[in-house]
């Protein structure tokens, strides 16, 4: 079944043009790394397909399940199955990260069709998620993001994917910032994840996080196109060779 | 003489019968007030505050029988706890059927500070106008002239108040256009612990009144108090307030204050650190829409070494509304090691409110830490993007932020009723912004 299908796909942010033809498809199950060097575009897409405001769709089409994506709003594609774990997640002093969590919840088992928890009941079905990210109760009473460290604010994203069971997930640079121990426990909650209905969307600037979430396929993004695409050993070219070489491959300026 | 300055003097209502060592007080006061009248935007310390129309209105004296209320219209304001000892003024005049006072130890006062005065006695001499000065400005000069009651709570050395102190001034349609001068006094001695409520809520939300208040504190030495203000006024009264604070060595002192009601209200509190290793806490909170004006002025005067104090002030504003903050810290030569935070942060729910922010540090000690920062904003597109990306529907995820914003103060409140409450009197506003 396809996932994602990704046709053509524009985007600029202000006057310039980020995004230059973009074309992928994700089949239900799959886990795809995009990979790149900065300034490729790769943090672009994953924020246009979760709907960011700060990017404008100028061509292309996105198909998600049957549905025409840019045509939703954000939360209408976080309860169609779409979850974007950000590279920087926000903070919001005065909300607690339960209370935060639990209004997420519910609005997508709303979606669902299916009834709301209770603050009672949501402890119970925190239990679970929490130990997927190695995690005990004490973070839910912090506000959202507040004073986490970096590794716990990654954390807290995968607790979120874990609780949320997207349908597609976008991994926006979760590695970044990840001293090993972290890297190995996110890496780890994600790989609890996969599943036969769920497909993945690793982006990521190393190869480091792809040694533990290995993926399917394999796309380099250079100057805002997919340039090269492959299985896991391209990503193992790419660390050995570094991406000058793919750039100077498509005549991308560096 | 100007037809203004006729209807000011007549604003002037009997002071109640008092003790003798008072009645000097009171006459220099009105005389004062006669004099300067009250003030104008032309005066630097309110000059962003629209208080011009308070002194075209020809005021009544405050209705010696005060308008219904009872024991069901306020139980909406008792924060669901009965036992709390609870003064209740209506239209400015204390109602003995509608306040609790339980039992009190040995020593402790809580009561109508005219019933006091009427006793006589050493306390009120030591205290009642001898810490808020006269002539802070012509609101306090007449205040001063002219209150006729208010709470009156006395906590002597090393007693502890079991329970809050709850003081609800109430008022009906029975106010309308009248002039309430209240002054309330709140002393806790040393090494006595205390916590105290002040509501200004209304029966009649259409109603237009004036509210003068003052409020005096004497916070001694290792003593400590806790003070809550919470100011729901008619949406068409002026609210005219002022706390003054002085507090002794090792003592603290912490206060919430939440500005809600009134066409225009204006908090001036005043914490004057007597002494060292004082701790002083000011949190704020103003909410305002419609056409409404809040202003909170603060002034901290760090007189002595090693004090600490903190002030957190935070807006949201929507409609046409306008706030005014404040923030004035002074720190005398000899106050070495000052620690002073101060900061101000304002939220924008519509282009036409406005914000007037004014921190204002004066700082004559070498070796202190003082810092301040005045924010005003819009809600953080990327942080509802957040939101909004979880699933949280854009309404939502706005109020949700605003809530954010607002309950970053709220949880300071110490007391859990007040603070769900509170909770609650922020959500019910954000049901309603635009």
């Amino acid at each position: 079944m396809t996932m994602l299908d990704i046709q053509d796909l524009r985007a600029t942010a202000g006057d310039a043009e980020i995004l230059k033809g973009i074309s992928l498809t994700i089949n239900a199950g799959e886990v795809h790394a995009v990979m790149g060097p900065n300034g490729s575009g790769k943090s672009t897409l994953a924020q246009v397909l979760a709907g960011h405001p700060s990017y404008t769709v100028t061509g292309g089409s996105v198909t998600f399940m049957g549905n025409d994506l840019l045509d939703m709003e954000p939360e209408e594609r976080a309860r169609a199955g779409l979850f974007l774990a950000f590279q920087y997640p926000v903070e919001i002093p005065g909300v607690t990260n339960a209370y935060f969590l639990r209004a997420a919840y519910n609005e997508i088992r709303k979606a669902r069709g299916e009834e709301e928890v209770d603050p009672m009941d949501f402890l119970d079905v925190l239990e679970a998620k929490l130990k997927i990210v190695e995690w005990g109760p004490e973070i839910m009473s912090r506000a959202v993001n507040a004073g986490f460290s970096g590794g716990e604010k990654k954390r807290n994203e995968i607790l979120q994917l874990a609780l949320l069971e997207p349908r597609l997930a976008v991994l926006d640079e979760t590695d970044s910032g990840l001293d090993i121990d972290a890297l190995r426990i996110v890496a780890g909650g994600v790989n609890k994840l996969r599943s036969t209905g769920r497909s993945f969307i690793v982006v990521t600037h190393y190869q480091r996080m792809l040694n533990y979430i290995v993926p399917d396929h394999v796309h380099v993004l250079a100057g805002g196109r997919i340039v090269k695409s492959g299985d896991k050993a391209l990503a193992h070219e790419l660390e050995a060779r570094g991406y000058e070489w793919v750039e100077a491959l498509h005549g991308v300026p560096a | 003489m100007s037809a203004t300055r006729v209807q000011q003097r007549d604003a002037i209502p009997l002071a109640p019968s008092g003790p003798g060592w008072l009645e000097p007080v009171r006459r220099a006061a009105g005389a004062l007030f006669a004099r300067t009248g009250f003030p104008t935007q032309r005066d630097e310390e309110w000059r962003f505050t629209p208080v011009g129309p308070i002194a075209t209105v020809a005021w009544q004296r405050s209705p010696t029988t005060p308008g219904a209320a009872d024991r069901t219209a306020l139980a909406a304001f008792r924060f669901g706890q009965p036992e709390w000892f609870t003064l209740v003024f209506v239209d400015g005049v204390f109602s003995e059927e509608l306040t609790t006072i339980g039992p009190l130890p040995r020593g402790a006062r809580v009561g109508s500070l005219r019933a006091a005065l009427e006793e006589g006695g050493d306390l009120l001499r030591d205290h009642l106008t001898r810490h808020a000065p006269t002539d802070a400005s012509g609101f306090t000069a007449l205040n001063t002239a002219s209150f006729t009651d208010g709470g009156l709570v006395y906590v002597p050395a090393g007693a502890d108040l079991d329970r809050p102190v709850h003081l609800i001034f109430v008022t009906t349609s029975a106010a309308a256009d009248a002039a309430l001068h209240l002054r309330n006094l709140l002393v806790v001695e040393r090494g006595a612990r205390a916590n105290v409520i002040e509501s200004y809520v209304t029966l009649a939300p259409g109603t237009r009144y004036l509210a003068n208040l003052v409020t005096e504190v004497s916070v001694a030495a290792g003593s400590w108090l806790e003070h809550t203000r919470i100011q729901r006024e008619s949406e068409r009264a002026y609210h005219i307030a002022l706390t003054h604070v002085d507090q002794h060595r090792d003592s603290h002192y912490r206060s919430f204050s939440m500005a809600l009601g009134g066409a225009l209200a204006r908090h001036n509190l005043h914490a004057r650190l007597n002494d060292e290793n004082v701790e002083t806490l000011l949190y704020g909170l103003y909410l305002t829409r419609g056409e409404q004006t809040a202003d909170s002025h603060t002034a901290i005067y760090h007189d002595h070494p090693n004090c600490r104090s903190w002030e957190v002030y935070k807006g949201i504003l929507t409609d046409r509304s306008r706030a005014v903050f404040n923030g004035k810290v002074f720190v005398k030569p000899e106050a070495q090691k000052t620690d002073a935070k101060q900061t101000n942060r304002n939220l924008l729910l519509s282009d036409t409110a406005k914000v007037d922010t004014k921190p204002q540090l004066e700082i004559f000690a070498d070796d202190v830490k003082c810092t301040h920062g005045a924010t005003v904003g819009r809600l953080d597109d990327v942080a509802l993007f957040y939101a909004r990306s979880r699933g949280i529907g854009a309404e939502a995820a706005r109020r949700l932020l605003i809530y954010a914003f607002a309950a970053e103060v709220i949880d300071e409140v110490a007391l859990e009723p007040v603070r769900l409450e509170l909770d609650r009197l922020v959500l019910e506003r954000l049901g309603t912004v635009g």
